[in-house]
């Protein structure tokens, strides 16, 4: 009995331990296939058009790799994923991109800098209009998301702070129903939930992202390594962008099935364009990523997230997440670069160098 | 011998238990070596030292933000409301279930209804709950409630009718009324019962509760856990795992014991 006890026990922690190493490791090294994943958002419909209309495989047939394209319908689950390493680019916030992969330790750099906010993220208040009125007010938003990033800007430009009103985390799926109820007064969130709570007469936005103009980027980014290894993979990936965003200018087709897969028609995802700041073009897209915005947005945003405690447990200061710009100059600690911003892959595109 | 009449002495039985949970854990800290070595800030398999920071910062240090230890803090706010909430369907299951099991008019009337509302999932109320009641603590206690009373009143009804039928013709024999048998017959013996039927409920209220805590909350277990997953703190999220099914463990062991210690004839009856 003792032996086959002993036997069962070797065996199934063999078992066990073979589960644990199923969990894939991001890996190095030169490869064919790759893996994108996507949520819906106005800015990064395209990577689903591409996906159905071809455009995706015409690149990666043209660099000889397989590039598989999936959407997530939880865009949280769609970091996490990345962040474990079983996809090798997302499609995320440059906030959500320090907090989670960057501060998992998962260098990661940026390789399209599609579009930023200008108005999409937005606080409302019932039946008040002027920020100022949410002093002592519940707030119902998504916890740690830009909306709590929004939330913060527009308490700090009326000289008050998170302690003067008191966040409730409320799931995104749920805050248009919310607001039907009476115990919520303030929300802070973005389209098209936003549209559809303004739809209520008592429903005024105070303050939105045209306040905070660039500061919320929506980007396409890849693990570093893999891309250092696979430069291929990061070409094809802006050639996917940029024809994508040549036939969305073409006429309303390719707009029209970006508005039906994001539940709402041509008008509705017309009117979310209008608050988006799309670079559609890659050198309006270098210009941005390169200016010094993106450098005191960062530190701004990385000041938030380490309030909150989001840099991880170790960081001692906002810099504890080195962020790195396209001129090469650092954000923080220069022995911890988790996070680069680069204009490689569009500036080919700007060239013309696919 | 025949294996089927192999039996494992008591020291031989306590280590066979501790097996598996001695080949999760090891399997679990190779995996997490493995990831470790290969990206020391990985925070998907966190080491257990990790985790017992992650504890020791939540339970035993008060947030620099709020002040409050959130540990248990967010177990005081999660307990409340799951015992509330169980409470009031207890109440609820003992009532009805004996009156639509004792009296046939009760059971004509409300046997069908209960029936057909029990079978409607109850998360799928959730948004309709939460337009109702808004989205405070009855929104939650009331999705317990719906989860778990219509179910237990089912349970109890059954076992009123599963009584002989002789006692209670016996009883009024003696000259019992219908409240007197309902009061000295019946009762007395669908509370032990109603207990086992209770702890089978557990594990669906917590689902409930953490379900409801996710969507909207500002404190609780499940509130954490959804929140920590925005940055995929594992470290934060496997102990509150841990501690939230010790906590159903051990409710689950103490409505055993007040069986045990407030109902010992049951035992009996429940064998025979």
């Amino acid at each position: 009995m003792n032996r086959s006890v002993s036997s069962f026990l070797k065996s199934a922690v063999a078992a066990a331990a073979s589960l644990a190493l199923a969990l894939p490791a991001a890996n190095a090294a030169e490869k064919k296939d790759f893996k994108v994943a996507w949520s819906i958002y106005v800015g990064w419909m395209p990577w689903g058009y591409a996906a159905d209309t071809g455009i995706v495989k015409k690149w990666a047939d043209k660099y000889g790799i397989n590039i598989e394209v999936k959407q997530f319908n939880d865009y949280v689950e769609s970091i996490n994923q990345y962040t474990a390493g079983a996809f090798d680019a997302v499609t995320l916030t440059n906030m959500d991109a320090v907090s989670i992969p960057a501060a998992g330790g998962v260098d990661t750099t940026v390789v399209i800098t599609g579009s930023t906010s200008e108005g999409n993220d937005s606080i409302i208040l019932k039946g008040k209009d002027k920020l100022e009125d949410i002093k002592g007010q519940t707030v119902n938003l998504v916890e740690f998301s830009v909306s709590h990033y929004l939330l913060a800007r527009g308490l700090e430009s009326i000289g008050l702070s998170e302690k003067d009103v008191k966040v409730v985390n409320t799931s995104d799926a749920d805050l248009a129903s919310a607001y039907k109820t009476p115990d919520v007064t303030a929300v802070v969130t973005w389209k098209p939930i936003v549209s559809s709570i303004l739809e209520n007469p008592d429903a005024k936005l105070v303050y939105d992202t045209t306040k905070i103009p660039g500061e919320v980027m929506d980007l396409l980014v890849a693990n570093t390594e893999v891309l250092k290894d696979n430069p291929n993979f990061g070409k094809a990936l802006v050639g996917i962008w940029y024809d994508t965003m040549k036939v969305m200018s073409d006429g309303n087709a390719a707009k029209e099935a970006m508005a039906k897969a994001a539940g709402t028609d041509l008008k509705g995802y017309e009117e979310m364009l209008a608050t988006t700041q799309l670079f559609s073009d890659p050198k309006a897209a270098v210009a941005f990523v390169t200016s010094d915005g993106v450098k005191t947005t960062s530190e701004k945003v990385s000041t938030f997230l380490f309030d909150k405690a989001l840099l991880g447990k170790d960081a001692k200061s906002p810099g504890a997440i080195g962020i790195e710009f396209p001129d090469k100059s650092v954000f923080g600690e220069k022995d911890n670069i988790k996070f680069r911003f680069d204009a490689t892959y569009m500036q080919a595109a700007a060239d013309g160098k696919l | 011998m025949r294996l089927l009449n192999l039996k494992p002495d008591r020291t031989w039985s306590i280590a066979l238990a501790a097996l598996p949970f001695a080949a999760l854990l090891a399997a679990y800290m190779m995996g997490s070596a493995m990831r470790l070595a290969e990206n020391p800030n990985d925070k998907l398999l966190p080491s257990l030292t990790a985790m017992g920071e992650a504890v020791k910062h939540y339970a035993l240090e008060p947030d620099p933000r709020s002040g409050l230890y959130l540990m248990w803090n967010d177990t005081l706010s999660s307990m409340s409301l799951l015992l509330t909430a169980l409470a009031i369907s207890t109440f609820i299951a003992l009532v009805f279930g004996i009156l639509i099991g004792l009296l046939p008019i009760m059971g004509a009337t409300f046997g069908p209804v209960v029936g057909v509302a029990s079978m409607v999932p109850p998360l799928a109320l959730l948004p309709i709950l939460f337009i109702i009641m808004g989205l405070g603590d009855a929104a939650k206690i009331a999705l317990i409630v719906i989860g778990t009373a219509l179910k237990l009143i089912r349970d109890v009804a059954l076992r009123v009718e599963d009584l002989p039928r002789e006692q209670l013709i016996k009883a009024q024999t003696l000259g019992a009324s219908t409240w007197q048998i309902g009061l000295r017959v019946v009762l007395p013996q669908m509370l032990p019962r109603l207990i086992d039927s209770v702890r089978l409920e557990l594990g669906p209220a917590w689902l409930f509760l953490i379900a409801a805590e996710a969507i909207a909350s500002d404190s609780g277990l499940g509130y954490r856990i959804f929140l920590v997953r925005r940055y995929l703190a594992m470290d934060v999220i496997i102990p509150y795992v841990i501690w939230i099914t010790l906590l159903a463990f051990l409710m689950d062991l103490a409505l055993r014991l007040l069986q045990r210690k407030a109902f010992p004839w049951f035992a009996g009856a429940r064998a025979a």
